[in-house]
């Protein structure tokens, strides 16, 4: 009888205590790591042949160009 | 420079489909794949407004996020770009973005779905440049020619602007001080605001 009394009293603390180890449900996201090919900047092909400022330039001109009041004012 | 972006406004589209028309014919997109699309609110009715959609290049993107292979990279120009050898075409980044940016290929039979193509910026993708691997998977390399998107470029009312974040913020708000309408739409007073300028320290006193 003291047996099976120990015996349940074991079993219902370590059925209370089994939610203490319970893990936060919540999944943290990570950002992953590009696997993929390496992908070469926009200046570096023979066009610009990897100046980046004559880039810059030309797609600044475009970017500017797409104001019709400033176009307006010239 | 800063990050590429793209802005459209609504005050100015006329639904024409000239950018959706252009990026077909600049990328020879297949049958069924829509990198741009125009969308209307309130069609039909006195008011309607329309707004151009595509991948708007998220700074924090949310289908880099749930790729389950990463195949997505951003260029150091901030353009949302994705490696098509590595995509599985497991439509995860479809349910992910906002905007449906991300749409796949319905070819042969039963409905199979191949990998995912979305709007590139004209940016092209991880192969060399301007070669015809690139164009056959990605389509053409504008912005490697100094050229901005061709939807972009091809607008007839400049309602869809697209390029470096600060100036197009800049030409739009321009717009909206010039005709004293479209800040409601965009809140661009604390989107696209300038700065604050810090105080100026009274005369005499040390920095």
């Amino acid at each position: 009888m003291r047996t099976l009394l120990v015996a349940s009293a074991v079993a219902v603390a370590a059925a209370g205590l089994a939610g203490c180890g319970e893990k936060q449900p919540v999944t943290v996201y990570k950002q992953g790591q590009y696997q993929g090919k390496p992908d070469a900047r926009p200046w570096e092909n023979d066009l610009f042949k990897g100046d980046k400022l004559a880039w810059e330039r030309a797609v600044k001109a475009r970017n500017t160009g797409q104001n019709e009041y400033a176009k307006a004012a010239q | 420079m800063a990050r590429m972006k793209f802005l459209c406004d609504a005050e100015r589209c006329i639904e024409c489909n000239g950018c959706v028309t252009a990026c077909k014919n600049e990328h020879e997109v297949p049958w069924g794949v829509n990198r741009r699309r125009v969308v209307t609110l309130n069609d039909g009715l006195p008011g309607e407004k329309s707004i151009s959609v595509a991948c708007m290049h998220c700074s924090d993107a949310p289908c880099m996020a749930v790729c389950p292979v990463d195949c997505f990279y951003k260029t150091s120009e901030g353009v949302v770009l994705h490696d098509k050898d590595l995509c599985i075409g497991c439509g995860y980044c479809f349910y992910a973005c906002p905007f449906g940016a991300p749409q796949f290929p319905q070819d042969g039979a039963f409905g199979l779905r191949g990998k995912m193509d979305k709007c590139t910026f004209c940016a092209g993708g991880p192969e060399t440049d301007h070669s015809a691997t690139e164009f056959r998977k990605y389509g053409r390399n504008r912005l490697a020619e100094g050229k901005l998107p061709a939807c972009a470029e091809m607008c007839s009312t400049k309602a869809l602007l697209g390029g470096d974040a600060d100036i197009i913020a800049d030409i739009y708000r321009t717009r909206v001080l010039k005709r004293g309408k479209g800040s409601e739409v965009w809140g661009w007073g604390t989107a696209y605001g300038k700065p604050e300028r810090a105080p100026t320290p009274p005369a005499g006193a040390k920095s």
